[in-house]
C-alpha cells in the first residue's frame, strides 16, 4: 500500500536533514523537492503542487506557523510538521492552522514513513467518499445504526462516546487536538473543558480496550490531543 | 566639596585619616610652664634657622609685646597682615587665615595656640584655625602654656587659684608631631618678671601676681615636664609595640570613674583621664541612674550628660547603669569589666545624715575591698554651682507642695476641732491620739514638711488647750517632752517613707512610660510585614521621641543610601555621610556630639544584630544646640536594637535564599562540567568509533558485525538525545522557565502515554499495573508528569535485572494520589535514598557500570515539587528492589456538566448514563502482560 511514487516537498534549513530525508524518501520511490526557507517553500508548493509537505517549524526567514497558513491558501495537500518535543504549544497551533500531523525531533525514519503513509492514505480516502461504516481490525463502527462491535460483541456507548469515537476513527492516524474534539462534540463554547474529554476518553477506553493503561486504539498525544491508531494490516 | 557627586564622597576612614595623612602639615608646639619662659623667642629662633635653610617661612601671628630681642627675630620673616574684625563697635585684629592659605608657605608661625578668636571670626578658637592650615598641608609652629590644656584645667585651678578660660583640647596636643618644652627654672622666671621681661595683659595683672609664686611655678613646671615625659614614654611604647619588641609591658589596668549628678562630675572625669593616661590604661565612666534620677532638675541631668560627653571626648568608654543600690551596681560592673581602680567623688552629705544612711562612697569603701578605691574630695569652687541646682529643685518642689501644706494646716485645725469634740462631748482621756492621726495623715499625703508642720501645730494646740494647766504653753513633766518627741518621730518616719514611696512611684511611672514606648514600637514594627513598612515605623517613631528628624540608611550597591526618613530626606552633607559610613563600618555611634566626627549635623547609631550590621539610624535634634539626654540615648539604643531585628527579619528570608542559591549554583557548576564532559562525550566516542569503523572496513565486516555497529550508533544517539533533553529540562527548571501548564488529566492516561514512549525498554518486561477504581482527575501538566514517569520507569528498567517484573501502582490516600513504581533491582542503600534526587548524584555500585546522567530523578523532583507534590525513594515490603513513590495533590473535582452524557441512541445502555459523576468507574485494572 502507498507504494505509488508521490511528490514530497521537504522544508528544512538544515542541509544535513534535507539530505538524509532526500535519500530515505528517494529510497521509497518518492520524488523529493527541497526548500531551505519559508519563502522558497511557498513558491515551490505553488509551482509543483506536491502530494505532501514535510515542514520544519523553525525556519530562518518565517515563522513555521505562518508558512502553514500560506501553504493552506492554495494547497490542500497534507502537511507533516517537524518539531522539538517540548514545543507542545507549537504542535497545537500547527494542527489548528491546518497541519495534519507532527513528528518530534529527533525521529527514526520508520516513524516518519509511518506518518506519511497514514496521512496520505487518509487524505485520499477522505477526499473520495465519506464513509458510512468503518473498521479497524476487530473493531467495527456503523454510523447509520450507531452500532459498535468489538470482536463481534456489541459495545454499549452513550451518544457522545459514539460521536467521539466516530470523529477519531474517521480521522484515523491523525492527531486531533483537544480543542478540535471538544468543538466538534460539545460545541465551540466548551473548547477549554479538557476534563470532559479526559473522563469521556477514560470511559471509552474502559469499554474498548483490554488494558486501559496501555491503549491499543485511542492513543494519547501528550498535551496535544488524541489519535485513533488504525491497526496495520 | 558639596557639589561632588555621591561616588567620590570621601570614605569615613579617608576623612579621619585626613588628619594623619602624609601631606597634612606637621605641627610643632613650643610648650611652656608659664608666660615668660621664652616660647615665642624659641619659636622665632628656630624659624630663622629654617629660613636660612631655604624654607619658605611666614609669620601668621606673633605677639612680641614690644620685647626687643623677640622683635629682632621677627625681622627678615615675611608677615601676613592681620585681618580686622569688628565686634560691638570695636576693632580687633585676628590672624588672616585665608591670606595664609592663598599664600601657601611651607611653614607658618602661629603664636598663642590657646587664643580665643573674636566672635565673627571663622573659628571660635585659634587651634581650629591651625587645624585648617595643617589640613591644607602647611606646617605650623605654635606656642602653648601648660595651663591651657583642657585636662589639666581643674588642676591648675587648684594649684594657682585661677580658672583658665582659654583651653585647648588634649587631642590637639596629642596630634602634634613634635613638642619642644621650653624650660626655665622658677627663680630665673621670677627674675625676668622682676625685670619686666614678662608681658602680662593689664586686666589680668592682679590675678597674675598671685600666679607667679615659686610654689605655683614649680608645680606648673612639673606638669609641663611630666606631660612631655609621658609623651616621650608613649611614643617609645608605641614604637616598641609596633616593632614587636618584647616586654616587660605594664599590666593592663582599667580605671572606672563613678560620677553623680553634680558639677563635680566634670572634674572627676578630668582627673580620671589623667590617671588613665599616666597608666596607659583604658578607662570608663559610669553613672548609676536610680529612681531618684527622675526627681533631678534639668540642670542636674544636663551635668550628667555633659560629663559623659566630655568623657567620650577624652577617650573614655561610658556606661549608664540602672539600679537602686548605687554601690552594688558599680561593683558588679567593675567586676564584669575587670576594673582595677575605682574613682569616686566624696559626697556632700552632712555628718549627721550619714548616721542614718550609708553614702555610695562609703559603701564602696567598705565593700569594694578587691579594688583600689580613690576618693576625690570636692572643693568650694566646684560645689559653688550646687546651690543653684538645688534651689531649682526646691522651687519646683515648692510649687507643687503648697497644696500639701494647706492640707496639713486643715488637718491640724480639723484635729483641734475633733479634740474639742472629744474633750467636751465624749470626755476622752487620751486626746494625743487624735493629733497623731492628723500627723500621720499629713505625712502620708504631703511627706516630711507638712507632717512636721502638723506635729508642731498639734503639740502647741494640745499643750495649750488640753494640758493642765490649760491655756498656757507650760510644760510640766517629762511625759510632755516624750509626747513631743513621739509626734516628731512619727512625722519624720511617715514623711520619709512617703517621700521614698513617691520617688518610687515616679520612677515606676517613668519606667512604665519607657516600657510602653518600647512596647508600642515593637507592636508597630511587628505589624509591618515588608521592609518599607518597618523602616517607616522606625523613623516615624524615633522622630517623635526625640522631637526631631530621623532616617535609616542601608547598604545598597554603591554604599550606604537613605532608605527612609521622617520628615523625608534624600541627601546628607559630606560630613554626616562620612559619619554614617563610620558608624556602619565600626558598629559604633558616630556624628553629632559623639567621639567621631562630632561636627556632623546628624548623630548615627549602628543598627546591629548578632549577624552583623543591617543599617544605620540617623537622628537630628530640632535645634542645633540641643543634645540627647542620657535617657533618650538609652531609649534610642533599645529602639535601635529592636529596629535592627525587625529589619533583619524582613531581609533574612531573601538573604538566606540568595546564599543558598549561591552555594548551590557553585556546586552545580562543577558537577555540570564533569557531567557534560563525561556524558556528552561518551556517546560521541562510541558513534564516531562505530561510524569510522564502518566507513573503513565495510567490505570486510560480516553482516552481523555491521548491524551490531549500526545498532550501537542508534543506541548511543538516543542516549545523547536523552541527555540533552535532561539538560534542557534541568536548565528550564533551574531558571524557573518551566511553568507547569495545568490541565485536568487522568493518571491512567499519563501512564499509558509514558509506557508508549518507553515501548522499546518496557516491552521486554513483565508489567503489573494496579490502578484503584474511582480515581479523580488530577490538575497538572500532562507532559511534565509524563516525563517524570518516563524517567522513573527508565531508571527501573536500567537498575533491575533484565526480564524482571516492574510494578506500577496508583492509589488514593488522604487526598493525595500515590503513584509508585517498584522494580526488582538491588535497591538504593538507606543513606542515599534522599540524595538520589540530587543533581548529578549516582548510586555507586560495584562491578556495574552506571549509565545514568544523574539528572533524571533530579528533574523528577523539580517537576513534582513545582506541582506541589513530593517524590521519595524506599524499598519494597519484600526488602529488595526500589520503590519510587510520587505523591500528587488531588484538587477539588473539576466542574463537569451534570449531564455529561446521554445514551448513544437505540442501543443506549442506561448503565452508561451513570457516569456523570467525576470518578472513573473502572474496577481494579490488573493486567499481566509480557
Amino acid at each position: 500500500m502507498g507504494r505509488a511514487p508521490k511528490k514530497i516537498l521537504v522544508v528544512d534549513d538544515e542541509p544535513q536533514i534535507r539530505k538524509f530525508l532526500r535519500i530515505s524518501l528517494g529510497a521509497h520511490n518518492h520524488v523529493v523537492f527541497e526548500a531551505g526557507t519559508g519563502r522558497d517553500a511557498v513558491a515551490l508548493a505553488a509551482q509543483e503542487q506536491p502530494d505532501l509537505v514535510v515542514l520544519d517549524l523553525s525556519l530562518p526567514d518565517m515563522d513555521g506557523h505562518e508558512v502553514i497558513s500560506r501553504l493552506r491558501e492554495h494547497c490542500a495537500s497534507p502537511i507533516i510538521v517537524l518539531t522539538v518535543r517540548t514545543g507542545d504549544v507549537d504542535k497545537i497551533e500547527a494542527l489548528d492552522r491546518g497541519a495534519d500531523d507532527y513528528v518530534t525531533k529527533p525521529f527514526a525514519i520508520d516513524e516518519l514513513m509511518l506518518r506519511i503513509r497514514t496521512v496520505l492514505r487518509h487524505h485520499s480516502c477522505a477526499a473520495e467518499h465519506p464513509h458510512r461504516e468503518l473498521r479497524s481490525g476487530d473493531l467495527m463502527i456503523d454510523l447509520a445504526a450507531r452500532r459498535v462491535t468489538l470482536s463481534g460483541g456489541e459495545v454499549m456507548l452513550s451518544r457522545r462516546e459514539f460521536d467521539t469515537l466516530w470523529l477519531l476513527v474517521s480521522h484515523a492516524g491523525k492527531v486531533l487536538t483537544h480543542a478540535q474534539i471538544l468543538r466538534e462534540i460539545w460545541g465551540p463554547a466548551h473548547i477549554h473543558e479538557t476534563q470532559y474529554l479526559r473522563v469521556h476518553i477514560g470511559h471509552l477506553r474502559k469499554k474498548l480496550e483490554d488494558e486501559p493503561a496501555r491503549p491499543r486504539f485511542i492513543i494519547t498525544e501528550p498535551a496535544v490531543g488524541y489519535r485513533f491508531q488504525p491497526s496495520e494490516e | 566639596m558639596a557639589e561632588r557627586d555621591d561616588n567620590d564622597r570621601p570614605s569615613p576612614e579617608a576623612l579621619l585619616e585626613q588628619v594623619n595623612r602624609e601631606h597634612r602639615g606637621r605641627l610643632k608646639i613650643f610648650l611652656g610652664a608659664a608666660p615668660g619662659v621664652g616660647k615665642t623667642y624659641a619659636m622665632l629662633r628656630t624659624a630663622q634657622y629654617r629660613r636660612r635653610e631655604g624654607l619658605d617661612v611666614v609669620v601668621g601671628v606673633v605677639e612680641t609685646h614690644g620685647r626687643l630681642e623677640t622683635e629682632a627675630f621677627v625681622r627678615g620673616l615675611e608677615t601676613i597682615p592681620r585681618q580686622k574684625v569688628e565686634y560691638r563697635g570695636l576693632h580687633f585684629e585676628e590672624m588672616d587665615i585665608d591670606s595664609i592659605l592663598r599664600r601657601r608657605p611651607r611653614l607658618v608661625l602661629v603664636d598663642e595656640l590657646a587664643h580665643t578668636n573674636v566672635p565673627g571670626s571663622r573659628h571660635p578658637k585659634r587651634h581650629q584655625d591651625v587645624t585648617e592650615i595643617l589640613d591644607a598641608g602647611i606646617d605650623v609652629y605654635s606656642t602653648l602654656n601648660i595651663q591651657h590644656l583642657e585636662s589639666l584645667n581643674d588642676v591648675i585651678a587648684r594649684i594657682a587659684g585661677i580658672q583658665v578660660r582659654e583651653t585647648v583640647p588634649d587631642s590637639v596636643l596629642q596630634k602634634a608631631d613634635e613638642i619642644e618644652v621650653i624650660d626655665l627654672p622658677p627663680q630665673e622666671l621670677m627674675q625676668r618678671l622682676v625685670e619686666g621681661k614678662v608681658y602680662i595683659p593689664e586686666q589680668a595683672k592682679r590675678a597674675m601676681a598671685n600666679f607667679f609664686s615659686p610654689g605655683n611655678l614649680t608645680a606648673l613646671r612639673e606638669l609641663a615636664l611630666r606631660y612631655a615625659a609621658e609623651r616621650v614614654d608613649e611614643q617609645m611604647l608605641n614604637y616598641m609595640r609596633a616593632h614587636a619588641i618584647p616586654g616587660p609591658w605594664p599590666t593592663r589596668e582599667r580605671i572606672m570613674v563613678c560620677i553623680g549628678a553634680n558639677s563635680f562630675a566634670m572634674r572627676l572625669v578630668r582627673t580620671a583621664k589623667r590617671a588613665a593616661e599616666r597608666r596607659q590604661a583604658p578607662w570608663l565612666v559610669v553613672y548609676v541612674e536610680t529612681s531618684h534620677h527622675q526627681t533631678l532638675s534639668d540642670e542636674e541631668r544636663d551635668q550628667v550628660s555633659s560629663a559623659l560627653r566630655l568623657a567620650e571626648q577624652l577617650g573614655a568608654e561610658t556606661a549608664v547603669l540602672s539600679g537602686e543600690n548605687v554601690a552594688q551596681e558599680i561593683l558588679v560592673c567593675a567586676r564584669q569589666r575587670n576594673v582595677s581602680q575605682i574613682i569616686v567623688g566624696k559626697s556632700h552629705r552632712s555628718g549627721w545624715w550619714r548616721l542614718f544612711r550609708e553614702s555610695p562612697t562609703d559603701a564602696l569603701l567598705s565593700r569594694g575591698q578587691t579594688f583600689d578605691v580613690l576618693v576625690i574630695t570636692s572643693d568650694e569652687q566646684a560645689g559653688a554651682a550646687k546651690p543653684a541646682g538645688a534651689a531649682g529643685v526646691a522651687k519646683k518642689a515648692a510649687a507643687v507642695r503648697w497644696k500639701d501644706y494647706g492640707f496639713a494646716l486643715a488637718m491640724g485645725v480639723g484635729a483641734l476641732g475633733a479634740a474639742f469634740f472629744g474633750d467636751i462631748v465624749l470626755r476622752l482621756s487620751n486626746l494625743a491620739l487624735i493629733f497623731m492621726t492628723a500627723v500621720l495623715a499629713a505625712g502620708v499625703r504631703g511627706g516630711l514638711g507638712p507632717s512636721l508642720l502638723v506635729s508642731l501645730i498639734s503639740f502647741l494646740a494640745y499643750t495649750f488647750f488640753f494640758k493642765e494647766p490649760r491655756y498656757t504653753l507650760q510644760i510640766t513633766n517629762s511625759q510632755d517632752i516624750f509626747e513631743f518627741v513621739t509626734f516628731l518621730a512619727a512625722a519624720v518616719a511617715v514623711g520619709q517613707y512617703t517621700a521614698a514611696v513617691r520617688r518610687q512611684v515616679q520612677a515606676t511611672k517613668h519606667s512604665a512610660r519607657r516600657t510602653a514606648n518600647l512596647y508600642d514600637f515593637s507592636r508597630k514594627i511587628a505589624g509591618a510585614a515588608v521592609l518599607d513598612d518597618v523602616l517607616w515605623a522606625v523613623v516615624h517613631h524615633v522622630a517623635s521621641i526625640i522631637q526631631g528628624r530621623a532616617l535609616v540608611l542601608m547598604r545598597k550597591d554603591n554604599g550606604l543610601e537613605i532608605v527612609a526618613g521622617y520628615p523625608p530626606e534624600d541627601q546628607l552633607d559630606t560630613v554626616s555621610a562620612a559619619a554614617a559610613n563610620w558608624a556602619w563600618n565600626h558598629g559604633k555611634t558616630a556624628g553629632k556630639a559623639s567621639g567621631t566626627l562630632p561636627g556632623a549635623e546628624w548623630l548615627f547609631l549602628p543598627l546591629r544584630t548578632a549577624r552583623g550590621p543591617v543599617g544605620v539610624l540617623g537622628v537630628a535634634m530640632a535645634g542645633p544646640d540641643k543634645l540627647l539626654s542620657s535617657e533618650q540615648t538609652r531609649l534610642l539604643d533599645a529602639l535601635a536594637g529592636q529596629a535592627a531585628v525587625a529589619i533583619e527579619r524582613t531581609t533574612l528570608v531573601s538573604d538566606i535564599e540568595q546564599a543558598r542559591l549561591l552555594t548551590e549554583t557553585e556546586r552545580l557548576r562543577s558537577a555540570l562540567l564533569s557531567s557534560i564532559s563525561h556524558d556528552l562525550r561518551t556517546p560521541l566516542v562510541a558513534i564516531t568509533g562505530s561510524v569510522t569503523s564502518l566507513l573503513s572496513y565495510w567490505p570486510t565486516f560480516a553482516a552481523e558485525t555491521r548491524d551490531e555497529l549500526l545498532l550501537t550508533i542508534q543506541d548511543e544517539a538516543e542516549r545523547l538525545n536523552r541527555f540533552v533533553q535532561n539538560l534542557l529540562d534541568m536548565t528550564r527548571l533551574g531558571s524557573g522557565a518551566l511553568q507547569p501548564r495545568l490541565d485536568w488529566v487522568d493518571i491512567q492516561d499519563i501512564i499509558g502515554s509514558a509506557l508508549e514512549r518507553l515501548k522499546k525498554q518496557i516491552l521486554t518486561r513483565p508489567l503489573d499495573i494496579q490502578i484503584d477504581a474511582g480515581l479523580p482527575l488530577l490538575h497538572l501538566d500532562f507532559a511534565l508528569i509524563e516525563q517524570v514517569l518516563i524517567n522513573i520507569l527508565d531508571n527501573a528498567c536500567k537498575y533491575s535485572p533484565s526480564g524482571s517484573r516492574i510494578i506500577i501502582r496508583v492509589r488514593l490516600e488522604n487526598r493525595r494520589m500515590l503513584v509508585s513504581v517498584t522494580d526488582q533491582g538491588p535497591g538504593i542503600p538507606e543513606g542515599e535514598r534522599d540524595r538520589v534526587f540530587d543533581m548529578f548524584y549516582r548510586v555507586k555500585t560495584t562491578g556495574q557500570q552506571t549509565t545514568g546522567t544523574g539528572l533524571g530523578l533530579a528533574i523528577c523532583r523539580g517537576i513534582v515539587e513545582a506541582h506541589g507534590g513530593t517524590v521519595a525513594a524506599s524499598t519494597s515490603e519484600l526488602g529488595h528492589g526500589t520503590v519510587i513513590t510520587l505523591s500528587l495533590a488531588v484538587s477539588e473535582a473539576p466542574p463537569l456538566p451534570s449531564h455529561l452524557d446521554e445514551p448513544a441512541g437505540a442501543g443506549g445502555d442506561a448503565a452508561s448514563e451513570a457516569v456523570g459523576d467525576a470518578g472513573l468507574q473502572s474496577g481494579v485494572a490488573s493486567v499481566q502482560s509480557g
